[in-house]
């Protein structure tokens, strides 16, 4: 008897549904109320793009750019130094030989991972007190750089792993130093898990939430604790336009991370 | 004159596993020098010792008098062929030849016009602009050699640089390695588990087995003359009969066939009792009944240019012999009862 495709179980069809309406449905909503010409978050008027355009030049529109620029110059600054470190982590892991502590250090690197994000707020906020470390910009993004390590780790490791240590043997027997083997034949080959490992940690810094707001600090917004700001005081539709705009840039990136991961292999 | 390379009392240790017990041997200059013995019995360790992906655990390995056994592999004057070819995957083929010579700081002008004369001589001109996955395995294979000849290394190190090939073209790739070798005047080392590959190659072959050099010698001394169990029955096909040692004197023996029949012959040992004794399966004659040992035909094997004839000795030894399936050749069959002698060098007593 051939064995029955996954679509041919009872309720199949009902359980798929229901997930992706509880998955996607706010998401469609929203992106489609961002769109609406009324002040009205409930009721459709039409569509428009006054509320994008109220997100570049409303009232509320140089706070949001002073969070997005936060946002963004802190992803951008917490995926690089998180992604160096991650790369040179994956190097020593897998191309170390057995070092002792190796397992100790799997865990720590991948501890960010399994730890409640809460927990990490909590102690990071308590530690920077301790220190007697000001909160602000610096806070934000070391506590960034900490938690983006694990989620750029991943994909470098995997992408490393499968790169046999041939490639990198014989470039050094064909007279590469060091470095060179590195630069010229090991890093190209690690590229795709590299980038990819880049974009995940950089999405992942944009869009957290509950540390930055530990540690933020007062004055201090990124662009989720700006627009969470906004919604304690009512949701206006603008809200769903930079919210509509902050899901854009994430599928591109998560996009753009599944297609050059995929075309490395 | 000095040798290539002088390999002197080296051991490697991985962990608590020994895998090289002191191997020595000296390779000459510009010679095809290849190590064979079976999977496991330390070939590529040794061979990556030579290029220094290793260290050694002990021991000395001289590059033309040099002791390299702690340069870094960059500077080391030798080149490899790796197994799987190792050719980058993301530069073309052109690149991948001139890789070694841009480390040496050659100009790009120069290094290309050198990397484009290695690919003529490995029949690759019209492949240098592309990636060396759309080439075959045997193109790939080419690429790996002109990459590792390109820098003009004073040793080639090959790592069983056949296994991937075809049969057909394993065969024309021995002739053109052999051909390279001599073009080229650079001293191979080529490592291979296959002994025909080591015999129709090779100047010189060293087995090895189990992290020791067994022999070293010209192919012919290694299949002529064996020195020991290993060697005759890695080397080619061969019977190993148990014998009585009735007299033995410098490297000649008088041993006791099974059936009573006494005949000379070479030795490895000098040291009576019971000791193997290697047979070749293609000097053997088989006769008519009364002559020689007494066996009975079990089987014939059918192998193109040859007939596997496997036979029972009275005493209950099986054996095989070999005979050229000429036009006029009696194929026996099953039953018959035959009597085989054997030619002048079939048998050889051997050290166990
Ligand atoms: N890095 C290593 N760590 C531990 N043991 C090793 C290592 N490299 C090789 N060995 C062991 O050393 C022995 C010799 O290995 P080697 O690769 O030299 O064999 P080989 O003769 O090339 O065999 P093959 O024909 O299968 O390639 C093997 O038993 C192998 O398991
Ligand atoms: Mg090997």
């Amino acid at each position: 008897m051939a064995l029955r495709s996954v679509r041919h179980y009872p309720g199949f069809l009902a359980v798929t549904v229901l997930c992706l309406v509880v998955l996607y449905a706010p998401l469609v909503v929203v992106t489609a109320y961002s769109f609406n010409d009324s002040p009205s978050i409930t009721t459709w008027g039409g569509l428009s793009l006054r509320w994008y355009v109220d997100v570049f030049t409303g009232p509320e529109a140089p706070r949001f750019r002073a969070a997005a620029w936060n946002s963004l110059s802190i992803a951008f600054l917490a995926a690089t130094i998180a992604t160096g470190i991650a790369t040179a982590a994956a190097l020593a892991m897998l191309r170390a030989g057995k070092f002792k502590g190796r397992s100790l250090t799997f865990a720590l690197i991948n501890l960010p991972l399994m730890v409640p994000e809460i927990v990490i707020a909590v102690a990071t906020l308590i530690f920077f007190t301790m220190i007697g470390f000001t909160t602000g910009y610096l806070t934000i993004l070391i506590a960034h750089i900490t938690f983006c390590i694990p989620f750029a780790y991943l994909p470098i490791a995997a992408r490393l792993q499968g790169i046999d240590g041939s490639y990198e043997a014989a470039a050094r027997d064909l007279y590469a130093t060091r470095a060179q083997s590195f630069f010229l034949v090991l890093l190209p080959l690690m590229a795709p898990g590299v980038v990819s490992g880049y974009l995940l940690a950089f999405i992942i810094s944009l869009d957290d939430f509950i540390i930055t707001n530990f540690v933020k600090g007062a004055g201090m917004e990124t662009l989720p604790t700006a627009i969470f700001g906004s919604v304690k005081q009512g949701i206006k539709p603008n809200i769903m336009a930079i919210s509509t705009l902050m899901l854009a840039v994430s599928i591109l990136f998560v996009t753009l991370s599944y297609f050059i991961n995929r075309k490395g292999r | 004159m000095t040798n290539a390379v002088d390999i002197r009392k080296v051991t490697k240790v991985f962990g608590t596993f020994t895998a090289l017990h002191g191997v020595s041997l000296s390779i000459r200059d510009n010679e095809f020098f290849t190590l064979l013995g079976p999977s496991g019995c330390g070939k590529t360790t040794l061979l990556r010792l030579m290029a220094g992906f290793e260290e050694v655990s002990g021991g000395e390995i001289l590059l033309f008098g040099q002791n390299i056994a702690s340069l870094e592999p960059n500077l080391r004057p030798v080149n490899t062929v790796f197994q799987q070819y190792a050719l980058f995957p993301h530069m073309s083929v052109i690149d991948n030849v001139a890789f070694g010579l841009k480390m040496k700081g050659w100009t790009l002008p120069k290094r290309r016009a050198r990397a484009g004369e290695m690919l003529e001589m490995v029949h690759l001109s019209d492949f240098a602009d592309r990636l060396p996955t759309q080439l075959s395995g045997g193109q790939q294979q080419r690429v790996a050699l002109a990459r590792a000849l390109a820098p003009q290394p004073k040793v080639l190190l090959l790592d069983e640089p056949l296994s991937a090939l075809d049969l057909k073209l394993r065969q024309a790739m021995r002739m053109e390695l052999k051909q390279l070798q001599q073009g080229t005047g650079i001293t191979f080392i080529f490592v291979t588990h296959d002994q025909e590959e080591a015999l129709t190659m090779s100047n010189r072959i060293a087995v090895m087995s189990a992290g020791r050099v067994q022999q070293i010698g010209t192919p012919r001394e290694i299949y002529e003359t064996p020195v020991n169990r290993f060697v005759a029955d890695f080397i080619g096909e061969t019977n190993l009969l148990e014998v009585e040692v009735a007299a033995i004197a410098g490297d000649q023996a008088e041993v006791i066939l099974p059936g009573g029949q006494r005949v000379t012959c070479s030795s490895a040992t000098t040291e009576k009792g019971r000791h193997h004794l290697s047979v070749r399966p293609e000097r053997v004659t088989l006769g008519t009944v009364g002559s020689g040992m007494q066996a009975v035909v079990e089987q014939v094997v059918y192998l193109g240019t040859d007939l596997q004839v496997l036979v029972r000795l009275d005493g209950g030894t099986a054996m095989q012999v070999r005979i050229q399936n000429a036009a006029r050749t009696e194929v026996p069959s099953p039953g018959t009862r035959v009597g085989l002698t054997l030619e002048e060098g079939a048998a050889r007593l051997l050290a166990d």
